[in-house]
């Protein structure tokens, strides 16, 4: 499938799509916080919103296409949705949802069909059920179930399975990778949870603000620099600007210098795709910070920087602290650990932070 | 014997002439209501809603003017049919079902508007057209909205006085109506038969009502859930 789509939406604030990708048959994750924009590019897919600007083809049918005004009815797509509400219909049976899309066959096929995928779906057992008498689990496979059966072109899977633990979501997975083996279409799986990503992915499309910011394999993508908006809705108390100033493949990590009072700081950092002089932002959480009173000997955490408290912060039951080394970081410790460090303003401390706790991200102009 | 039961019978039968027509002519409209994203909407509802406020003497007259000999529906109905719109039955039928029009589309746009636009959206990329759409999900997940409609529809042109008066006269057996009826005993002074008729209606009414409440209040089986 190929898709190029502008849509811009009037909402305040002002967003815009901006898109341009391949999906060959298989999984193909989008990536991204939330407000990228990915549930508005499935829409422009499925048809449900029209973009300003685009083309959508599906091997070899054109769905839409701006600049020959096509623009094929939603039900006509040959399409499978899953929404993130599953939007079961709720007066039928689970036997019924899942023959919804089945009208245009005789009876008999349409019994043999839907009983193959309550078979594939494992929810055979439930068909004369109640759609508000059903599990969260068993909602989510007849929602797969009553979408597969139509046979679509294509499959958009809105964050299905987030409300899943994970135990339920990798057997939904299991079952949907198997029928995806047979049934060679390209499928969209819209998540925001880096798990999800490294357990699906072939190919992951990473969504930022309406642009695709980069895409291939999930090492690949998850090894770039994150864009600054993203890693800021994680929540970073701590972010710098710096320069990367030695890369060390051999270690599995980079010198970063951050600018500081007097002279530079530097932090050992993860390595990602970047070269010795690349400016970059770097992230790291109040709460991945440890402290310690005296030097600490002994550590893997690469990064002990020596400081002083500044200030000291009761936030309902977190100790936030801010300690001034060459700049000033934010800390989150626990009432328990200021009491038994004896924490005060003006007490000399050391910071130490874990290579894997400093993120780096791509710098916004 | 102190109630006209042809009376009754003959109000019975405008009712639900009425709510049966304004099932067929509301659903369309409260549908358009509903989903339209015309910018100038309101429009719309605001003439749907007039009936409402307006006194039915007002709308009773302008609807007798329509359906007499110098309107154009007049003159066109009295050339299809040889006799005037005004004073029949029918004619009471036309003027019940603009009087209670906002009674059958306002429960059903509310209804229609209440479900869930993803099951809408889903039923579509399943393949079905608006108007399986309509029959198989919004239909079945707004039926107490359409029962409502059409109950209040009934009871509506069931109690009517104003517009019957102006637009069918009192003829017996063909626009004569139990408030008419009762009216008219007032007049002439007899008040135990007026009661008896009246009390009638006001049972008629309160089983409706009744009804309808107990329905959309029962959680159920055909109202959406989350």
């Amino acid at each position: 499938m190929q898709c190029t789509i502008r849509k811009r939406l009037a909402a305040e604030p002002e967003f815009s799509l901006d898109v341009d990708f391949e999906a060959p048959p298989g999984f193909t994750i989008l990536f991204g916080a939330s407000g990228a924009g990915k549930t508005t590019l499935l829409d422009c897919v499925a048809g449900l919103t029209t973009p300003d600007v685009a083309r959508i083809m599906v091997s070899e049918r054109v769905l839409f296409d701006s600049s020959s005004r096509v623009n094929i009815r939603v039900p006509q797509r040959r399409l499978g949705y899953v929404f993130q509400t599953l939007a079961l219909f709720p007066h039928m049976t689970v036997e019924q949802n899942v023959c919804y899309g089945l009208k245009h066959l005789p009876a008999s096929e349409r019994k043999q069909r839907s009983a193959a995928a309550l078979q594939a779906f494992r929810i055979a057992h439930l068909a004369g059920r109640n759609i508000r008498d059903i599990s969260g689990g068993e909602s989510q496979r007849t929602a797969l179930a009553r979408t597969l059966v139509t046979d679509p072109d294509v499959l958009l899977l809105d964050e299905p399975l987030a409300a899943l633990d994970a135990s339920t979501k990798s057997h939904i997975i299991d079952d949907l990778r198997e029928w995806n083996r047979t049934h060679r279409i390209p499928i969209l799986y819209v998540t925001h949870s880096r798990e999800e990503v490294f357990a699906l992915g072939e190919r992951v499309i990473l969504l930022d603000a309406g642009r695709i910011v980069a895409q291939g394999t999930p090492h690949e993508v998850m090894m770039a620099p994150t864009q600054e908006t993203v890693a800021q809705l994680a929540g970073f108390e701590n972010t710098f600007d710096c320069v990367i100033d030695a890369v060390l493949p051999e270690r599995g990590t980079m010198m970063c210098r951050i600018a500081g009072e007097g002279a530079p700081m530097v932090l050992e950092t993860p390595l990602v795709r970047g070269g010795v002089g690349m400016p970059m932002r770097v992230g790291v959480r109040a709460g991945d910070i440890l402290l310690a009173t005296s030097p600490p000997v002994g550590l893997s955490a690469r990064n002990v920087i020596p400081g002083r408290i500044v200030s000291l912060d009761q936030r309902d039951v977190i100790i936030s602290a801010r300690v001034k080394c060459r700049v000033e970081m934010e800390v989150h410790l626990t009432i328990a650990a200021r009491d038994s460090l004896q924490l005060e303003i003006g007490r000399e401390v050391w910071l130490v932070i874990k290579t894997h706790s400093c993120h780096l991200m791509q710098k916004t102009s | 014997m102190a109630i006209d039961w042809q009376t009754l019978w003959l109000t019975l039968q405008l009712a639900f002439t009425v709510s049966v027509l304004l099932l067929l002519i509301g659903l369309p409209i409260a549908y358009w209501i509903a989903f339209s994203s015309w910018r100038w909407k309101f429009l719309v509802e605001a003439i749907v809603a007039l009936p409402i406020v307006l006194p039915p003497t007002v709308l009773g007259f302008y609807v007798l003017v329509a359906l007499g000999p110098r309107s154009p529906v007049g003159r066109w109905w009295i050339s299809l049919t040889g006799h005037t719109l005004a004073f029949t039955f029918t004619g009471l039928v036309v003027g019940s079902i603009i009087y209670s029009l906002p009674f059958a589309v306002q429960p059903f746009a509310t209804s229609f508007a209440a479900v869930d636009r993803k099951l809408i959206a889903a039923s579509a990329t399943l393949g079905a057209s608006s108007l399986r759409t309509f029959l198989r999900v919004i239909a079945p997940l707004s039926a107490s909205g359409l029962f409502a409609g059409a109950a209040l529809s009934f009871a509506h042109t069931m109690g009517e006085f104003g517009v019957v008066l102006m637009v069918g006269g009192n003829i017996p057996g063909s626009t004569r109506t139990v408030s008419i009826d009762i009216y008219d005993r007032v007049q002439a002074s007899d008040y135990v038969g007026a009661n008896q008729t009246a009390l009638v209606l006001l049972m008629l009414c309160f089983v409706l009502l009744t009804m309808v409440y107990s329905l959309n209040r029962r959680p159920p089986l055909l109202n959406s859930v989350k």
